[in-house]
């Protein structure tokens, strides 16, 4: 090998070396219910979050469906069969369980957070940033409640939520992602433990964003929040959510549900930082994260927007997609989807038209480095209904080295001959060119990829609040560093 | 300020270079010309760094530092700066922010205070002048669909901004037309300093109209086969490659 490639190799192992920062264990004390996956361990979340009748039952139906359903294969994406007897379904940090105020939260929790990088009373008193945390099971800390409430916003844990505003639950659960819509989405409407509701009533522009962080901590158990949003007419809301695990040489199976409804006239922006776990260089653990998410444009001129950047989980299974029900509804999707060493990802967008004049839009950026496998999946339907609809995708990938791989599986399913569908991709490589051009100009290697990596993905970023474009950014950075053949 | 003693380099076990002499003293201007296939390009990538090459004998000294042993972003940071002659594209990013980035790591390199953000500004709006480049150029993704000429013009454009102490122009006024190569011409003669020295690699006489060289130099067959002031540019022009060619194998 020549210097260069020896050097760069040098990097590149010292990359894949580079240890994952959020990598630690919390040591606070839990509880943890036992592995296994049958009725009683479901009644048994049920009682210890003192649901209703309604609640319990639904699960229940859930799980009846969920037997009888396959788990899917068509994903492009392999792991080894998952044992879900072998998980622990509940498990929840022991003292306080529901603060009401930042001061009662266990110090260690807080010392977690921090760690994370999202101190709760920092963000509270500076960048205004609500933020709901989720650690294992159970919704720790939700900021600003009170002054988010005069607004009539509703902003908590999905666990309050179902004993506070049982009938507003009750009417939209499900009715996004219903429970037999997948296999997944089936196992999370039997067993989800927590997450974030968000109700903004008519009219209301939410004045912050609204931010949930969730992290697994707890050994051997899944996790399986489920989010809810709802923007009644006219209402506006930025929704965010950021993500990571500990270092553990097991894989931990992530199986969320998020479903917004957004009614007439009603904008929903959902921001996603993932950063599970990756697992680590030979590929040994890492979270597997097979989520839904999907959001249904109900009302007239309404507006959801999916932004997600993923870097981390070993294998990443998810579409956030958009049903465009209402006349002139917009759905957007905007993705950056980097994957390194062994990760897998298969990820994309479902745009469903059926209103009148529906627009949508898809801006997806895949990067692939070390050994690693990133499909681009999507599907731009139309329906007999849906005249004059409108969609433009943009499907890039970005290729670092030579032995990972790209994939773009791109669906068109037009019935309506009055739309118009646009679709555009392209592949490139960072090569030795461009980086000795960078190198040349007093640009080491890798100061040179996050550079052209960051220029990539401008236009996703671009979509991110402020505070999280920062993190995401430096995400990149540190999960493709000097990641070059 | 450069010294090449010697050198010989290969390419997958083909010779391409066989003994190359030269030495650049600051304030000079050198012209390399010679006929295609005769090194000249290797030889500008060989000092700017490139690994395809290997060197199997010779030495090249730069500012008293042995050239050869320092990695090509070490090179720029002693001062060391190559007009490309086929300047890459990058899309998403812009011009401005990839030599505020270059800049500030050249700066990183020399112990020096990053630039302030006005200052930059200045700075760039100054030296675009002097390239006649319009500024929303420089917003726009480096060398994305720029022409053959604005390209060119751009690697000036850098070079004014970087302030090299050896500037290396390899073929810069291939696919130029008369205007732009006057316009490229202008910026490299307004940046001349008694400090600072330039290597005009050329194929063709008429760069040299502009860009007045001390020194010519003929490479053939990887080797500088005649030395002379800019009189030998023009009995070149005049009596064409394969007067060398016959001299030399004559």
């Amino acid at each position: 090998m020549k210097e260069q490639e020896i050097e760069q190799q040098d990097i590149l192992d010292e990359i894949v070396s580079s240890e994952y920062k959020y990598g630690f264990v919390s040591d606070i004390d839990q509880e943890i219910a036992p592995k296994g996956l049958n009725e009683d361990s479901i009644r048994l979340i049920s009682s210890k979050k003192n649901e209703p009748a309604w609640m319990l039952e639904w699960r229940l139906a859930a799980f009846e469906k969920w037997k009888t359903m396959k788990e899917p294969k068509w994903p492009n994406v392999a792991y080894p069969e998952i044992d879900f007897n072998d998980i622990s379904y509940y498990a929840a940090p022991k003292k306080k369980v529901s603060p009401t105020s930042l001061d009662e939260v266990d110090p260690e929790l807080l010392e977690t957070f921090k760690k994370l990088g999202i101190s709760l009373a920092e963000q509270e008193r500076l960048t205004g940033i609500a933020v709901d945390a989720v650690l294992d099971s159970v919704s720790v800390a939700t900021t600003f409640k009170d002054k988010l409430a005069s607004l009539g916003i509703i902003f908590c844990s999905m666990s309050e939520a179902i004993q506070e505003h049982p009938d507003l639950v009750r009417s939209y659960l499900g009715t996004v992602v219903p429970p037999s819509d997948n296999f997944y989405s089936a196992l999370n409407s039997a067993v989800f433990t927590d997450g974030s509701f968000c109700f903004i009533p008519k009219g209301v522009r939410c004045p912050m964003e609204l931010s949930t962080y969730f992290r697994i901590n707890a050994k051997d158990t899944g996790q399986f929040e489920r989010t809810l949003i709802v923007a009644e007419d006219h209402s506006y809301v930025s929704y965010l959510e950021g993500c990571t695990a500990p270092m553990r040489d097991e894989n931990q199976l992530h199986a969320a549900v998020v479903e917004i409804v957004a009614l007439e006239g009603a904008e929903v922006k959902y921001s996603t930082v993932q950063n599970w776990y990756p697992g680590d260089k030979e590929g040994k653990g890492g979270i597997y994260n097979f989520v839904t998410k999907r959001g249904i444009c109900k009302g007239r001129n309404s507006k959801i927007s999916w932004t997600q950047v993923e870097t981390g989980s070993a294998i990443t299974w998810k579409y956030p997609s958009v049903i465009l029900l209402g006349e002139n509804s917009i759905g957007e999707f905007y993705s950056v989807a980097v994957t390194n060493n062994h990760q897998q990802a298969d990820t994309g967008t479902k745009m469903i038209h059926i209103g009148k004049n529906s627009k949508s839009r898809i801006v997806s950026k895949g990067i692939s480095a070390g050994l690693s496998h990133n499909s681009y999946r999507g599907l731009v339907k139309v329906q007999k209904t849906a005249h004059g609809a409108r969609n433009f995708s943009q499907c890039d990938s970005l290729l670092i080295g030579s032995t990972c791989g790209a994939h773009t599986f791109p669906y068109i399913e037009v019935s309506n001959n009055t739309a118009t569908v646009e679709h555009e991709a392209t592949t490139s490589k960072i090569g030795e060119d461009v980086l000795f051009y960078c190198n040349q100009r007093g640009i080491s290697t890798e100061e040179a990829v996050a550079l052209i990596v960051n220029g990539y993905c401008k236009e996703v970023m671009n979509q991110l609040p402020m505070e999280f474009a920062v993190e995401a950014q430096r995400l990149l950075a540190v999960s493709l560093e000097g990641s070059v053949g | 300020m450069l010294k090449i003693t010697n050198l010989h380099a290969q390419i997958d076990e083909t010779p391409i270079l066989n003994g190359i002499n030269l030495t650049v003293n600051p304030g000079e201007v050198h012209a390399i010309m010679g006929p295609n296939g005769s090194g000249k390009s290797t030889l500008a990538s060989i000092m700017a760094g490139r690994e395809d090459y290997t060197i199997t004998q010779g030495s090249i000294e730069f500012n008293g530092k042995n050239l050869l042993e320092l990695s090509p972003e070490e090179r720029a940071g002693e001062g060391l700066f190559l007009a490309f002659q086929y300047p890459v594209e990058i899309p998403g990013v812009s011009t401005a922010n990839f030599l505020k980035t270059a800049l500030n790591e050249i700066r990183k390199y020399r112990s020096q205070e990053t630039i302030d953000a006005m200052d930059f500004l200045a700075l760039m709006k100054e030296k675009s002048a002097l390239v006649e480049l319009d500024s929303t150029f420089l917003q726009r993704s480096l060398n994305e669909g720029f022409s053959g000429g604005e390209k060119k013009r751009n690697e000036i454009f850098q070079m004014a901004m970087l302030e090299p102490h050896l500037s290396i122009l390899d073929e810069t006024d291939s696919g130029l037309d008369i205007d732009a190569l006057r316009i490229v011409a202008n910026g490299v003669n307004a940046l001349r300093t008694k400090e600072n020295a330039t290597i005009v690699i050329t194929h063709y006489q008429r760069l040299l109209d502009y860009i007045i060289p001390d020194f010519v130099h003929v490479l053939y067959k990887g080797k500088i086969v005649k030395t002379g002031g800019k009189e030998l540019a023009l009995e070149l022009e005049a009596k064409g490659y394969d007067w060398i060619k016959e001299t030399i194998n004559a």
